[in-house]
């Protein structure tokens, strides 16, 4: 393993499969009593989150105290952010404690890569502006690949608002890394500029249509959130008329299931019910969204095993 | 800490002497199991957990024998103790394997942990670590198919299939036909240690 996880792209084939065996093992271990392991005793991890999370921060937070790292959260909001310290200080202030790890969500892309930079601490990308969110596909890959076993060759289908979404770009890299057959579809106001040369060179499909793609019976469907925050632009005209082309409405779930008996879906939450996906679909006997929570604590325990455990072997 | 599972360079060193057979390991194991009823007084309450990878192996074959000894259904899992171990910082990690606790658990209940090697004790001080995580046995019993001194810790095995006298720079290999899918034995070979040895 690599000293950093900044981008889905750093990781190997062999990579994703070790955090993903991995994850199993330490999903077993959040079943039992005593969740306790001492694998990382006496390291500090400090979560940096510059903007809201729920999820990313606490299951980070879990994933080291389970593992006896002590945690720390700071929020931009609490901390010297607030009156005007630039990020270099804050993380140079932090570093100069000793930490062990830095995981960092900030607003703007690269910032992780520039942190890791100036820091000696691992420092693992919890989301970085509309760039990459790896953890998160770590997750969605290990959530799916439990239901639906080894992702090569199986047919996951990215719906929504993939112009914005971090989760998309860290997801279509570690789906292609595990040898899934990737499709995107957005309407083409949310599509990335330049999509066209980047799927061929990394060998996804796009589309707008997503009618047609449920037809074609993917194994798995994963919705994105429509990212209200980052909407200034007139995306779309109303919210009603992106849920009639590209909602998981009632209707087009039992097409889903029509199409494909086995399917799943995922979301990478917090959900717009109603806008991008109905309640039926959140909730029905298709949906991992609560399996891609659980799941988030038992990846991430993983990625601070095999970045932090093994240190000195490296240096 | 030595394990066994660990991949070998290859026996430049010197040839492998044979110290068990597979007509030898199955007696051992069959005499080890009359130990662990005989000890216990029957088979009742006993659950036997094999430390991966060879341990566990070893464990469902303990397990099977103690049911022809008794004729009762003897509990099997594994153990594993990647998150333990003493000597994570020195090494690249590894992915951990499965540990499976049966459902009958192990509270209360005497719990017989199995390995192939028995050498630093290091091992087997992890696998305590990890069973008080996991519950509150009467009693934990160390059943081993070699013990090979040089222990590092107070640690002994209470059933042992051979005691081997070894010097530090030698090593110990088992072959079990389940796991490694060749002939079965037991052979000493000459020869530097293997990496993360001490």
């Amino acid at each position: 393993m690599m000293k950093h996880l900044l981008s889905s792209a750093d990781l190997t084939r062999d990579d994703v499969e070790m955090l993903l065996a991995t994850a199993a093992e330490m999903h077993e271990v959040q079943r039992r009593d005593v969740k306790k392991l001492p694998t990382l005793r006496g390291r500090t991890v400090i979560n940096l989150f510059f903007e809201d999370s729920t999820r990313t921060r606490s299951s980070f937070e879990i994933a080291g105290k389970w593992m006896s790292a002590d945690t720390i959260n700071i929020t931009g909001k609490g901390s010297s952010t607030s009156k005007g310290e630039s990020l270099r200080d804050t993380v140079m202030t932090i570093d100069a404690m000793s930490v062990d790890a830095l995981v960092i969500r900030h607003m703007a892309s690269g910032a992780c890569h520039q942190v890791a930079g100036w820091v000696d601490a691992h420092v693992i990308n919890a989301g970085d502006g509309t760039h990459e969110h790896p953890t998160q596909a770590l997750l969605d890959a290990y959530t799916m690949s439990q239901r639906l076993g080894p992702l090569a060759g199986r047919r996951i289908a990215i719906v929504g608002d993939l112009a914005h979404s971090r989760v998309f770009r860290s997801n279509a890299i570690t789906l292609r890394t595990l040898g899934a057959k990737v499709t995107v579809v957005a309407p083409p106001t949310l599509m990335p500029s330049g999509i066209g040369p980047w799927s061929q060179a990394d060998g996804f499909a796009t589309s707008n249509d997503l009618d047609a793609v449920i037809a074609s019976g993917p194994d798995a469907l994963m919705m994105l959130r429509v990212q209200k925050e980052r909407m200034s632009g007139g995306f779309f005209p109303t919210a009603r008329e992106y849920t009639v082309g590209y909602g998981l409405t009632r209707q087009r779930l039992r097409a889903l299931v029509d199409a494909n008996a086995e399917a799943v879906i995922c979301h990478p939450g917090p959900m717009n019910r109603g806008l991008e996906i109905s309640p039926e679909a959140a909730d029905g006997a298709q949906s991992l969204i609560l399996d891609q929570v659980s799941a988030g604590v038992a990846v991430r325990m993983a990625v601070l095993y095999h970045l932090l455990a093994g240190e000195e072997a490296l240096a | 800490m030595p394990r066994a599972d660990m991949p070998l360079e290859a026996t430049a060193s010197g040839a492998a002497r044979t110290v068990m057979t597979e007509v030898d390991i199955s007696r051992a194991l069959r005499r080890i199991s009359h130990e662990i009823v005989e000890h216990n007084k029957g088979a009742s309450g006993l659950v036997v957990l094999g430390i991966p990878t060879r341990g566990v192996e070893l464990a469902s074959r303990l397990a099977r024998l103690l049911e022809e000894v008794e004729g009762v259904a003897v509990p099997v899992g594994s153990l594993d103790i990647t998150m333990h171990r003493d000597d994570l910082r020195h090494q690249p990690t590894r992915a951990p394997l499965p540990t499976r606790i049966p459902a009958s658990g192990i509270d209360d209940r005497v719990v017989v942990l199995v390995d192939d090697v028995l050498y630093s004790g290091r091992t087997i001080r992890a696998a305590l670590d990890a069973l008080s995580d996991l519950g509150r046995p009467r009693a934990v019993r160390l059943a081993v198919l070699v013990d090979r001194g040089h222990r590092e810790l107070p640690i002994r095995a209470d059933h042992v299939g051979k005691n081997l006298p070894t010097s530090h720079t030698e090593r110990v290999m088992v072959r079990l036909a389940g796991v490694d899918g060749e002939a079965e034995a037991v052979t000493i070979a000459p020869g530097q240690t293997r990496a993360g040895q001490r």
